[in-house]
């Protein structure tokens, strides 16, 4: 077993030399990818249009956003002096592939322009819960070694094992890299991953539902009872390009402002209805929730619906209509009301 | 005196209904001339087509303070817009499930197909959706407008 220090290092290479060939041979443009963030257990996203700037794309356990969301609907695209729209190369971990795919399969971007530099990621820290464990005092400097994530402050050093503080959803993922399809093979280049063996029992959500009505009540205002309604899951959210939110709507005005508790569940369960069967699983609403709002329960709880009611799982064909989009005659309808 | 005699009458739930305009309202409405008897609990909002219903209207009824939230469209394959209600049958659905997931008892919620010609059928369904919410008790948790 090679350690994740080593895999990181293997990774970031391969993405310095695909970038760099992609940019030499003139296939695309432009590469989004990550950077060096400004401050610990952060990265930040850069557009690098020269081969010669290629060494300061990164890979590690912090590159959390979802690229996907720079290539998103009414968002800028990228253009050159002339105006015109660039060829953008983008380094895709799994879910990054999986936004895209579910974009064009929406119909809202074109692929043909995208060129899909696929990695295959091996997670996400937990940053929200490391602030929550260890954030009394600032942490200063973190370091990856072996398997272990090394936190640096004035008066402390702690080390940590990666593999069990990763994000929730990354401890269940199953598409680590991009999808390889046969109708993409011509956009997609770097690491792929089979999607037709893909399983999923779903153990974490049957876990929760064996729970009674109550208790179920209880955990959901306990998690969300913090939520400050900042909106920044719905930002950085590649799936969520509405140009008008249903929050933000004005005439008329449907909705509250307050962070009363009912007001914020009914935001939360309003927004996982409109991204049942949309939402990719990426984990980037809970890593920018500035409360530190874990929301990968609804997140498996969306996947699970569609897995078992339409047996559909978002982002792995851009050929497939979203099952929101479509209906069928024999749906099931058992909680429809009978005589009996 | 009055308020004595209020205290001492038995709560009875408060729902609101929305019926589409073609077959469940018609239905409801035969129900009314047909002079079948059902409790008195429901208020009917009608609308153009169940695929009219917003998540967000049934999910705003019960914030606002309604015990129950009742929908009832055509039949499958009734529909006067040909599709509105199986589009509909969808969101019900993953709303039925993210409801009960969230800890709010599935039995405030309820969706049901009646025809412009089932008056009784009607009546039976608006009986039964009233046991079952009086059963449950007022809407007290996922309620904003509550004292």
């Amino acid at each position: 077993m090679i350690s994740i220090q080593e895999k990181n290092n293997q990774i970031e290479k391969s993405i310095h030399d695909k970038a760099d060939k992609l940019l030499r041979e003139d296939q695309v443009d432009a590469v989004i990818g990550y950077s060096k963030g400004t401050i610990p257990m952060r990265s930040c996203p850069v557009v690098i249009r020269n081969e010669k700037d290629v060494d300061a794309l990164i890979w590690n356990n912090f590159c959390s956003i979802n690229l996907a969301k720079y290539l998103a609907p009414y968002i800028p695209t990228l253009k050159d002096e002339e105006g015109k729209n660039l060829r953008v190369g983008i380094i895709s971990k799994g879910c990054v592939g999986r936004a895209l795919i579910h974009l064009a399969a929406e119909n809202q971007i074109d692929l043909e322009n995208i060129t899909i530099i696929g990695i295959p990621c091996n997670g996400i820290i937990n940053r929200s819960r490391i602030l929550k464990e260890f954030g009394v005092e600032e942490i200063l400097k973190t370091s990856i070694v072996e398997n272990e994530l090394i936190l640096k402050g004035k008066s402390f050093e702690k080390k940590l094992p990666i593999e069990e503080y990763l994000n929730e959803l990354c401890k269940k993922c199953k598409v680590k890299s991009p999808p390889s399809l046969s109708s993409l093979s011509e956009i997609c280049v770097g690491e792929l991953q089979d999607i037709s063996t893909i399983e999923d029992d779903f153990a974490d959500i049957s876990e929760f539902e064996s729970k009674t009505t109550e208790e179920r009540w209880a955990h959901i205002e306990d998690l969300l009872s913090s939520c400050i309604r900042c909106y920044a899951c719905r930002e950085i959210c590649p799936m969520c390009y509405c140009q008008l939110c249903f929050v933000d709507q004005k005439l008329p005005r449907w909705f509250g402002k307050t962070t009363e508790l009912t007001e914020i569940i009914l935001y939360h369960l309003v927004r996982a209805t409109h991204l049942t069967g949309r939402c990719v699983a990426c984990g980037a609403c809970s890593s920018v929730c500035p409360m530190g709002i874990d929301l990968h329960l609804i997140t498996r709880k969306l996947e699970h619906i569609v897995k078992d009611r339409f047996d559909f799982t978002s982002g792995l064909d851009p050929e497939t209509p979203p099952p929101m989009h479509q209906f069928k005659m024999d749906d099931k309808q058992e909680f429809m009301l009978e005589e009996e | 005196m009055i308020k004595e005699s209020k205290e001492k009458r038995e709560w009875e739930p408060k729902i609101i209904a929305f019926l589409c305009n073609w077959c469940s309202y018609a239905g409801a409405d035969l129900a009314g001339v047909s002079r079948l008897k059902y409790p008195p609990t429901i208020r009917i909002v009608r609308v153009p087509c169940s695929g009219r219903i917003n998540p967000f209207f049934i999910l705003k009824s019960l914030t606002d303070g309604w015990d129950g939230v009742l929908v009832s469209g055509c039949h499958p394959g009734d529909c006067h817009y040909i599709s509105g209600n199986l589009v509909a049958r969808r969101r019900f659905a993953i709303l039925k499930d993210l409801i009960t997931f969230f800890g709010i008892h599935p039995d405030r919620v309820h969706f049901m197909w009646v025809s412009a010609a089932e008056g009784e059928r009607f009546a039976t369904l608006i009986k039964k959706v009233s046991k079952k919410v009086k059963k449950i008790g007022p809407n007290t948790k996922f309620n904003n407008s509550r004292e």
